[in-house]
This record gives structure tokens, sequence and C-alpha cells, in this order.
């Protein structure tokens, strides 16, 4: 056999150690040419070439300081570029995510890449656009009147040597032109600039459906993650977590070790890890090595009584962010007030593999490169825990194994920083199994009370709504401080987070309305694997569960049809819009199910809206109920879709089926479980989510369209109106008011056997 | 103890010195430097690390690389090339599925040795065929909608 060894195999296969100027898919050939022009003014918000270049081909980069997480949020950045500059969609290049070529416009977060991010490329391309066409018109000797542009060639029409493209007008140098900064970093960063965009009305490439590029070297299996970056020279290491929360290293035995090739301990503090040469061995390595820890502390309640346990606890900080009316007079004179609770589980990120991250702190140009949907701020993170200017580090985004927001990547992003530190090497960490689904922060859990009063007539004359639970921001949503991070807190930090939950985002215009909440102190407040923070939609799924749910009791008391009933009460065009929208394309029959609880297999309907940040959506979902398994499953989704202005809807329809999808699995079947000491939920085992026996068998969604009004966010909104759609189509099915979250055959079938 | 392995790796003969209880996974991603099998869980749980063994799809993440000695095994990026992509990797881009992307092996090679045995499945069987596969963004609609695609362009 003519076999050929492992070098001559790398070398073959083309997959020789990526080089430490190259590293990630982030750095396009394009980037490395713009970067290799001379006299680029300083990545600041204020300078135009912070966000466009014109290449010498005429090509365009664009510097995004978001980035996409896989719903295709670069192919719409590539979009509105290209339509402000009049070139072809496929002449832009979206550059993201590396703190070297882009500014901090906040990372992936709260569905706001086009909404935020977006707006401000389509503001840069604009005045991009409308200084070249100065520039041609002065080189032709025209006015900017006579000029039009088309595929990057500015020129007089009608004179066809009157012409002259972007890349002979610039390509290859810098604008050196500032633009209006308003001083901020992050979300809210925008800039104003003297251009005006495009009127919609003339839109060529914004609203078409362009296909993801990434897509296909994904399908083929030649896409880059951060799980296949390699850096010469770079150590393997593993994390060591207590086995009960809580618990600190009181003795390591570091002859566990022997015989595991370079494996050694790193320690700081309650920090512990191992690392070897060589991956496998770091893998046998935390297998092997014998910790004594303590003392155990039983910081959880037992999971049954969790509820309980927020009911009982102290407020930490509340708002009442509604209060209109008299709510507190008005229910004394209600015919009838309806009142219920509900309930909603700590789950997981659980992204599809555990975090990975590598740095090197210890060169002359200290870098990082994380899966973290916040590089700008694993950059400050990596900096902070090492005690060196954040200025010095650079970090660089390589897409990761899922992100839905602060998962287990923002820890393991510092965990390197920290072991690269002490080593004196490059290391690269990656988690295992349970250290993402047992370790990463958890989406709040919540106990939701609503009481309403009726009058004679069922009309609402007082609505209340009171959510409970642990903060969304435990730990907060950027790892830019050490004292958001597990490592942070176990070496000394001290954790801080914010206090913040929330109330429903609608508008039922019912006279008296307070809706409010409380926040619960954590249940161990250093290193917890119960922390919580920002998980897909944060507190939205949790919080319009129970408010969805519960405008569909009271209609359901007052008598009336539960689209109706909502319809009644939304005085907002769009927000009725996607409610009218949805029940037609469902077709939707006002009146009780008249086979509600006939036969084992059961069947029946139910509706929910909610708004998020300028998004409306509104969901009929279709269910089944079997009586003799508890089994649900939501068979079909209606979904209308009102986001302002859409920038692609095949991306967008994608977007929103995951979003779906992914919210029936956390209804139906996610739920992190744990004891006293310690999270059972480790594995997929332990927290299970959807499989494809479980998918629905249609999503059939109504895009409303509204090109004159701003973009908004579709990342995220949908996931919050699936929950309460399910229970209310479960309740039209059976007669039976699921309020606790997960809705598990268990539960069905014992709240079946109550009626 | 090391131990000399060949095996044949997406059509290529590879000679591995290795510790024969070494996962598969390991050896493809960190000895041979083969991305595209994924490290989702370790346990066999997620789908993540899927290869062919001589057609025939196995968790790699569990088993140890002596098991494939002298055996064919195939990737993601053995299963297709850009020139000819596999049915279901031709179906995967028409449909755009994959969000994150990083559970495509567990998809891909499940249902690629699937569709050999049963080349026009129902619906039901697509669903029982694919137990265990995980998917976290989501994208279950579309991958629906690609196996089938594929399942009624590949020659039966």
């Amino acid at each position: 056999m003519d076999a050929i060894s492992r070098r001559d195999f790398l070398k073959a296969s083309g997959s020789l150690l990526v080089s430490v100027s190259l590293p990630g898919a982030a750095l396009s050939q394009s980037v490395a040419t713009a970067g290799k022009l001379g006299g680029k003014p300083p990545l600041v918000p204020d300078e135009l070439d912070s966000w466009i270049a014109i290449l010498p081909d005429g090509s365009v980069t664009a510097y995004f300081g978001k980035m996409d997480m896989g719903q295709g949020v670069d192919v719409a950045i590539a979009q509105m570029v290209a339509e402000e500059l009049d070139v072809p969609f496929d002449r832009v290049n979206v550059v993201m995510g590396d703190t070297a070529w882009t500014c901090n416009q906040g990372g992936a977060s709260g569905s706001t890449g086009i909404q935020r991010g977006g707006v401000t490329l389509r503001n840069a391309a604009a005045e991009a656009r409308r200084i070249l066409v100065d520039r041609a018109a002065k080189k032709l000797g025209v006015s900017t009147s006579e000029l039009v542009v088309a595929d990057g060639v500015v020129m007089v029409p009608g004179y066809a040597r009157q012409r002259v493209s972007y890349g002979e007008l610039i390509g290859g140098q810098h604008f050196h032109h500032k633009v209006e900064w308003n001083k901020q970093y992050g979300n809210p960063l925008a800039i104003k600039v003297a251009a005006q965009p495009k009127d919609p009305s003339q839109y060529k490439v914004v609203g078409k459906s362009y296909p993801q590029k990434v897509i296909s070297d994904k399908v083929l299996g030649r896409a880059e993650y951060i799980t296949d970056v390699k850096v010469e020279g770079m150590l393997h290491a593993r994390v060591i977590r207590p086995p009960n929360a809580g618990c600190a290293p009181l003795a390591i035995d570091e002859s566990s070790l022997a015989g595991i090739p370079g494996a050694r301990v790193v320690r700081e503090k309650d920090f512990v890890a191992v690392v070897a040469e060589r991956e496998w061995d770091a893998v046998r390595a935390a297998e092997a090595l014998k910790v004594r820890w303590g003392p155990e502390c039983a910081p959880f309640p037992t999971m049954d009584a969790l509820y309980d346990h927020i009911r009982k606890a102290k407020a930490t900080a509340s708002q009442a962010p509604v209060n209109r009316g008299n709510v507190a007079e008005a229910l004394k004179t209600a015919h009838r007030i309806v009142q219920a609770e509900y309930e909603w589980p700590l789950q997981s990120h659980a992204s599809m593999g555990p975090a990975c991250a590598i740095a090197d702190m210890n060169s002359t140009e200290p870098h990082t490169w994380t899966g973290s949907q916040k590089p700008h701020y694993v950059r400050s993170g990596s900096a902070r825990i090492c005690g060196m200017p954040v200025e010095k580090v650079r970090t660089t985004w390589v897409m990761g194994p899922g992100s839905y927001g602060r998962n287990d990547a923002g820890d393991a992003a510092v965990d390197a920083a920290l072991l690269s530190k002490l080593t004196g090497r490059t290391v690269r960490v990656q988690y295992m199994r349970h250290d993402a689904t047992a370790w990463d922060p958890k989406g709040p859990a919540g106990v939701f009370r609503g009481r309403a009063g009726l009058d004679a007539a069922g009309k609402v004359v007082a609505y209340e709504f009171h959510a409970k639970g642990f903060s969304r921001q435990d730990v907060v949503q950027v790892e830019a401080d050490p004292k958001d991070t597990l490592v942070g807190q176990l070496t000394g930090w001290k954790p801080k987070g914010n206090l913040i939950f929330q109330t429903p985002a609608e508008v039922y215009a019912f006279d008296n309305k307070r809706c409010s909440w409380d926040t619960v102190p954590p249940m161990l407040d250093r290193a917890s694997p119960l922390r919580t923070g920002h998980l897909r939609d944060p507190l939205g799924p949790e919080t319009h569960f129970a408010s969805e749910s519960f405008i569909d009791e009271i209609a359901i008391a007052a008598g009336a049809d539960p689209v109706a009933f909502r319809l009644a009460y939304l005085k907002d065009e769009r927000h009725a819009a996607v409610v009218k929208a949805v029940a037609e394309k469902a077709r939707w029959r006002s009146g009780p199910n008249p086979n509600r609880g006939k036969g084992d297999v059961m069947v029946g309907r139910g509706v929910s809206y909610t708004e998020r940040n300028g998004t409306v959506v509104a969901v009929i979902a279709d269910v089944e109920v079997d009586r003799r398994t508890g089994r649900v499953w939501a068979k079909k989704f209606t979904v209308a879709h009102d986001c302002g202005q859409i920038i692609n809807p095949a991306t967008l329809r994608n977007t929103i089926e995951g979003n779906v999808v992914q919210a029936v699995s956390r209804t139906l079947f996610e739920e992190v479980r744990f004891d006293q000491n310690r999270v059972h939920s480790v594995d997929w085992v332990t927290y299970p989510i959807l499989e494809l026996s479980d998918a629905p068998e249609a999503i059939d969604i109504v895009l409303i369209d509204r090109p004159s009004m701003a973009p908004q966010g579709a990342g995220e909104p949908s996931t919050r109106t699936v929950p309460a759609a399910i229970a209310n189509a479960i309740f039209d099915a059976t007669g039976v008011r699921m309020r606790r979250v997960p809705i598990t055959p268990e539960r069905m079938k014992a709240a079946l056997a109550q009626i | 103890m090391n131990k000399s392995i060949s095996l044949v790796v997406d059509g290529k003969p590879v000679l591995v010195n290795l510790d024969p209880a070494m996962p598969l996974l390991y050896a493809l991603r960190s000895e041979l430097g083969l991305n595209n099998p994924k490290f989702g869980c370790g346990k066999a749980q997620c789908g993540a690390c899927t290869v062919h063994l001589d057609g025939a799809p196995v968790r790699s993440c569990v088993l140890p690389v002596a098991a494939a000695a002298g055996r064919r095994v195939t990737t993601l990026a053995g299963l297709g090339t850009p020139e000819r992509p596999h049915p279901l990797q031709k179906a995967y881009i028409e449909e755009q599925v994959p969000q994150c992307g990083y559970c495509l092996s567990g998809w891909i090679m499940t249902a690629a040795a699937f569709l050999e045995t049963n080349p026009r499945p129902t619906d039901a069987q697509i669903r029982e065929a694919m137990a265990g596969i995980k998917c976290r963004c989501g994208t279950h609609m579309a991958i629906m909608r690609a196996i089938k695609r594929a399942s009624q362009t590949t020659t039966a």
C-alpha cells in the first residue's frame, strides 16, 4: 500500500497550520489588499474610511462592527451597501468582527444587525457615493445632476465616453472624509452624513433574495470555524469545574496526570485548568485529574421548589413601566376577576458545540480569536484579565457553533487569555459538553401573575401583570469585564451584574393597566452555573408565554373569540394588521372548538401576538395532543411578521423559521435540571431539545413589507410569540390550560388526567 | 502505547502513529488537520462528528481510531466537491439550509447513507431516520425540504 505520511497528507489536503497573520475566515483576500493601502486614517467611527473602502478593481469592502450568527445579516448589509453605491451585490465584501478592521457596533445584539448596524453602513455607503459622484463631476466637467451611476461607473447618460468608474476615481486610496458620529459605541453607535440615502422606490438590490455566500463552504465542509483555527505552537487547554457549585479546589493531585505526555495543571486562585501539547492529551488529563473540592454549600433550592423560592424571595429591584389609570379601584368595580400564574424554567443556550477560543497574550501584538458574538468586548475582557491596555489587544471573530446571546463563548475567551498569560504560550481552550450545558449563563426562570377585571358586558376594566424572576443580567450581556465571566469571578473579581426584568411588549388599550416586575437575588452570587444572562430574546418567551396565555384566558372568560378580543383592544394599525393577517392566512374561525377534548389525538389552534423593538408578530399554532402519551405536536404555524422594510425576504423567512422551531423546543422540551448542589443538565440526554420528529409539518409565513419604513429587527421577535400560541392551542384542543413550561408529555398527561 | 494505523481518508491512504484508543474524531481533526467533522458532545448524542466508515455513518467522537484501521473514512468534505457536490449538498445549498452550520456532518452524512437504502422516503421515514441528530438553530424545516429535494433528484 502506498501509504503517505501524516505530514504529506497535511500538505496534500492543504490544511497546514494557519499562520498567525491570516487567521480565520474573517480575513478575505480583499481585506488583506485593503489593508495594504497606505495612509488609512485611524479606525474611528467618524472616518468614512472606517466603514467603506473601494479597491483598485472597483469592488467594495464594507466594515461591519456587528456580525452574522448564521441568519444572513452580512448578506443584508452587502445589499444595503450595494444599493446605495449602485454596484452589483457580488462586488461588495463584508468584513465582520475583527477589532483591527471594524468599529465597535456592539457585535450581534438585540436583533439590531440591520436595524442599527445596517443603517450606519447604509449612511456610510450613501456618503461614499455622494463623494464619488462629486469627484466624477469635477473630472468629467459636468454637474452632479447630469450624472447617473450604474455598476460602479459614473456616467452622463447618452454620452458613452463621459464615464469614470469608482476604481478609477478612488480605487486603492482612502476617502479621508469625516462623518458626524454620535460619540457612542456599541448598539447606539450612529453616524450622520450629508448624503441622503436612496428613496426605497428606487431600490434594485434591497428587497431581493440573495443567497448567503458562506453556505456552500459550510455544506461542502470547507468553512472555517473558531474550533478549526490553529495557531502555531498553541497549547491545548481544558478547564476543570467543580462537581458541586460554589466549591473551591482544596488540593490538586498533579501526580494523577503522570503518564500523560506534557500534561500539567495551571491554577490561579479558584480557577483550574489542564494544558498539554496535544489535544487528546488535554482531554485525558482533564478526565484523570484528581482534585479535592470543598466545602459543599448547597446553594440552590431543590428543583421542585424553584418557583416557590422565586415567589418568596425578597425583590432586589422593582419597576412598573406601565401604570395607567387606577387598577386597584377598577378591580373593585369589576363584575368578574380573572387571574392566573405562569412559570418558566431556567434554560441553557446549549449551543451546538461547546465554546472554543484561542489567545496569544505574550507577543508584542497580543491577539485573541473567539466565536463570541461580541468580539470587541472579548478584546476588553481579555486585556483586563491580563492587566494590559485594551488598545494593545486585537480580537478576531471566527464563526462559532451557534450563538444566541451571552453563551459560554464569552467565558472561554477570557479563560484563554488568562491561561495564555499564565503559561507564556498561545493557548486554545475547548470546552467539553458539560462545560457548555451545565456552566453557560442561563435564561432566567420566573413566575408571572396576571389579574384582570371584566365588567358585566365582558369588557376589560382593569389589567395587571406582574413578573418576578432572576435578572436577565446577573452577568451582563458582554464579557468586557472579567467580573462578568466565570474565570474573573474565580480569580477574585467581584461580580456586579445589573438588575433587570421586563414586562410584556404589547399595546392593548386597557383603560386601567399596570405592568410591573421584580428581580430576585441570584441563588449563588459567584461563579454560579445557574447565573442568568441573555438567551435569545432575553425574557421574551418567558414574559410573553405568560402575558399572551393570560390574554387568552381573559378572552375566554369574556366569552370572546381570541382573535376578535385582541383586535378589540389593539388600536395601533401595524399591531392590528399582523393579527388580521395571521387570522386570514390561517383561515381562523371564531367560536369554541367543536371537537375539544374528543378522541385520542385532540387537535386545536391558538393565537398569540407580541411586539419587540419595533417589530410586530402574530402567530397561530395548530397542535395535536395525544391523550395516551401526553405528547404535544406543534404541527403547524402561521406567522405574520412586520419588521418594517424588508432587505432580503429569503433569509428573513429562514430566520423566522429558526425562531419558531427553537421556540417550540424551548416551550415543549427545555428545562435545566439541578439539585441543591449541582446542575444535572450536562449533555443532550439530560438537556433534551427538539429533534426532527417533533418539528412542525409546515410554517406558513406572511411577510408584511413596509418599504418606506426603517428596517427593524428579525433575529428574535418571533421567538417570544410562539410559546403562548402553543399553550393556547393546547387549551383549544383539550380544555386544559398549561401554565408551566416545558409542556412535557408527563406534565400534559398529568394535567389531562385531572379533568 | 502508540500504534501504527493505516486508513483511507477521503480517498487518500494515510498512516498515523497514535494511541489506538484515541477517538477517530481527534485523529482526523488534530492529527490529520481535517476540520469538517465537528466536536459537539463527545458522547455520540448530537451527530456533529459523523463520518462514513466504509459507507456507513458512525459517530467519530466515540469510535477508537483503531476500529477504523484498514477502512475507508469519508468526511463531509470527501462526500462531494464544489464541482460535483453530493445531491444532498446541492439541495442544502439550494435550500440555504444551515444557519451556524456546525451540525451539518450529522445531518448530511446520515441522510446520505439513508437515501442509499431508501431513495424515495416518506416524510415520516425521514423524521425517523434522523432521530438523534441535533440542530440548535432550528433549521429543521429547511432540512426536511433539502432531504426531500435530494431524494427526488437522486436516481434510485
